[in-house]
């Protein structure tokens, strides 16, 4: 060990770009496999768009294990609850989402993501004070308690819904494409992969320029450091589950109006898909989480098109093939 | 020593197991009516699916979404050998032979691959193996018959038509029916038998050491993987014979039936129910679960329309007798809360360290 002067600067973190450019050489890849450009750009597109969605979806997931060491098996009923609750708002105002300007769409759009969010944050403060406090610290009950809470919203929803799928047509505006020359870009897509940027960016910039997001980052790393210097991390981590049931529920939303319905579910089913993504990211990071949601979806895409048997598993072959390079995940964050 | 030296170890317990076994034994004659066969056999096959979930939820610890696949698999052997190969006894041991070694190999890669790790972790990839497996199922439809699923004959002996005594003589008829009934129960029953010797060997005693603290097993020089996938293995063979018999039963397999997550539930739903660690807990479980499951409904039926009749806002959608499910899991919840050793921990007394 060498002597550190303390007037030298803090060593830099180490950076690991090897990710991080895996899906941009896995889209230049397929790019002389898939053949013509224009298909090739609405494979890209698409899988962009659906890796965004999942990305919003399974941050919250992520990031409740690796503060908490809590694996939420009933995350996919925030989805749901999200979709189910932003068509009170949107199927009264139907008139207003099929009128034909953008502001009357996103006066209904807005309010709907919003109230989504606020109900399921809600409900995500009500399952970590009733299901997940009593079970800290033991796994096998958190995955009963959880799968229970999944079992117990689903039915809930089927109860106060009615058990038939719920059509969701998009609004006027977001619907068709952007056309350039033959290349063909859907409106709703592209709606998608902003609003996936922005939380991007937005998580990004909380963990790493605010108080609360360092508390949050040493607490992913070292749970009981940061209790002993005195911070409440019951607290903290509350909120935390709040926040990343209320991107569920947006999450849900745009999911839902991306396959133009809604059906309670669609929480069980996206499950899958989010654990495969958490996983491959590598449990309890936030980057993790966003490029293998952006290599899930890309897979699913490019492998739907190149070879459609295949894409049933597709995913599980990812899996397999990251976990065989990096066995904890794209970033290991955590130290379990 | 048919128990392997573990007895109910409590009264209630014993008579409920021995009214529950009896029950199913005289089923064919007391009730020979197609619904109280059905309702019978169900338990039969559950109770041996459920104790070999057991061996891995309640002994080990380790929590498997996979299981519904090996019963799907033992399931799908026997339909496709029966299905392409015509009736024939040889079509049925042909199944077997196929059926057993590929769920024992899945269950060794999948164990080999993901036991080192955290149980959460597992349980992870386990969900995601077997909803792959699902679609896979219900894709590749010249092999196994898509969505529809594929129904088949069965060998002429265990055909419901075949009458072996007439009613005339005894007061009641054997058929083929009977038979089969009568098979079903007997591989079930010796399924959970082998079960309980195997929990009760030196082996299921380092699975409770594995379970209580993994840590402290491994330093006593147990090889901690090797046991856990072993009894992965072993849990996967019983899943797959409960997958064959559910064929033979039903003389139709298809994804609902087998490999649905919903069925996944239901197991889980009945090892915590009946008592985790208990392979007893499986019998009352399973039996508690499919009595509720085909007459709590009807139950649920006149309270849904006493409801709607009084005009109760919400009771009567909640009453429906298609949410039976939602009351089950609110009750899957409070019973993981507040007895986590189930009916059988219960009636036991004696308090077990959870699990």
């Amino acid at each position: 060990m060498t002597e550190l002067a303390s007037t030298d600067p803090l060593p830099k973190p180490k950076r690991d770009p090897l990710p991080a450019l895996l899906p941009v050489v896995l889209a230049l890849v397929m790019l002389p496999l898939v053949g013509s450009t224009s298909s090739w750009v609405t494979l890209t597109v698409a899988s962009l768009a659906m890796g965004m969605m999942i990305f919003i979806m399974a941050s919250g997931l992520t990031l409740v294990f690796g503060l908490m060491d809590v694996l939420n098996f009933g995350h996919g009923a925030f989805i749901a609850v999200g979709a189910y609750v932003a068509t009170l708002v949107l199927l009264p105002l139907a008139g207003w989402m099929q009128a034909d300007s953008l502001l009357s769409n996103l006066a209904v759009l807005v309010p709907a993501a919003l109230l989504s969010m606020a109900v399921s944050g809600a409900l995500g403060a009500v399952v970590e004070r009733v299901l997940i406090r009593p079970v800290y610290g033991q796994h096998l009950k958190q995955i009963l308690m959880t799968t229970g809470g999944l079992i117990v919203a689903e039915q809930a929803l089927y109860a106060l819904w009615g058990p038939d799928i719920i059509p969701l047509p998009l609004p006027s505006s977001f619907r068709g494409s952007f056309v350039f020359g033959d290349i063909a870009i859907a409106k709703y897509r592209v709606l998608a992969m902003l609003v996936g940027l922005v939380v991007f960016v937005g998580i990004q910039l909380v963990l790493n320029r605010t108080k609360i997001g360092l508390l949050i980052r040493a607490g992913v790393e070292n749970r009981e450091m940061v209790e002993a210097l005195g911070y409440h991390i019951r607290r903290l981590f509350l909120g935390v589950f709040m926040v990343g049931s209320a991107l569920a529920g947006v999450g849900g939303v745009m999911w839902a109006l991306y396959r133009e319905q809604v059906h309670a579910s669609m929480g069980g089913e996206l499950t899958v898909l989010m654990f495969i993504v958490i996983i491959i990211g590598g449990l309890g990071s936030i980057g993790g989480c966003f490029i293998g949601a952006l290599l899930v979806a890309m897979v699913d895409n490019y492998g739907g098109f190149l070879v459609p048997k295949l894409a049933l598993v597709s995913n599980i072959l990812l899996m397999v093939a990251i976990l065989m390079w990096r066995p904890r995940g794209l970033y290991a964050v955590t130290s379990r | 020593m048919i128990l392997s030296g573990d007895p109910p170890r409590s009264r209630v317990l014993t008579i409920l197991l021995v009214v529950i076994t009896l029950a199913l034994l005289t089923t064919p004659i007391l009730f020979p009516g197609a619904k109280a066969m059905n309702v019978a056999a169900n338990i039969c096959i559950f109770a041996a699916l459920v104790a070999s979930y057991d061996l891995l939820l309640g002994y080990t610890g380790t929590v498997s979404f996979a299981h519904t696949m090996f019963y799907g698999i033992g399931a799908y052997s026997i339909a496709i050998a029966l299905y392409s190969l015509g009736p024939s006894w040889g079509a049925i041991a042909i199944g077997i032979a196929a059926g057993v070694p590929i769920a024992i190999l899945l269950a060794l890669a999948i164990g080999l691959f993901s036991l080192r790790v955290a149980a959460i972790f597992f349980a992870m990839i386990t969900l995601a193996v077997a909803s792959a497996f699902q679609v896979l199922a219900s894709q590749l439809s010249w092999l196994t018959g898509g969505e529809d699923g594929r129904s088949f004959r069965l060998p002429e002996l265990l055909q419901p038509g075949t009458v072996l005594v007439p009613k005339s003589a005894l007061g009641f008829e054997i058929n083929g029916k009977t038979l089969t009934y009568y098979l079903v129960f007997a591989a079930s029953a010796a399924m959970i038998l082998v079960l309980l010797r195997v929990v009760n060997s030196p082996f299921g005693r380092v699975l409770q050491a594995i379970r209580e603290n993994r840590f402290r097993a491994e330093a006593l020089g147990f090889r901690t993987v090797f046991h856990l996938t072993y009894a992965n293995c072993i849990g996967a063979t019983v899943a797959a014979c409960a997958g064959m018999l559910s064929a033979l039963w039903l003389r139709y397999v298809g994804p609902d039936t087998t490999l649905s997550f919903s069925i996944m539930l239901n197991i889980l739903l009945m090892v915590v129910i009946g008592g985790m660690g208990t392979i007893y807990g499986a019998i009352i479980g399973s039996a508690i679960f499919i009595l509720a499951q085909n007459y709590l409904q009807t139950l649920m039926h006149f309270g849904s329309r006493a409801a709607a009749d009084a005009g109760v806002p919400l009771l009567p959608g909640l009453l429906h007798p298609d949410r039976w499910l939602l009351w089950l899991g609110l009750l899957f919840i409070a019973s993981v809360y507040f007895f986590p050793t189930g009916v059988v921990g219960r009636l036991r007394g004696k308090p077990r360290p959870a699990p």
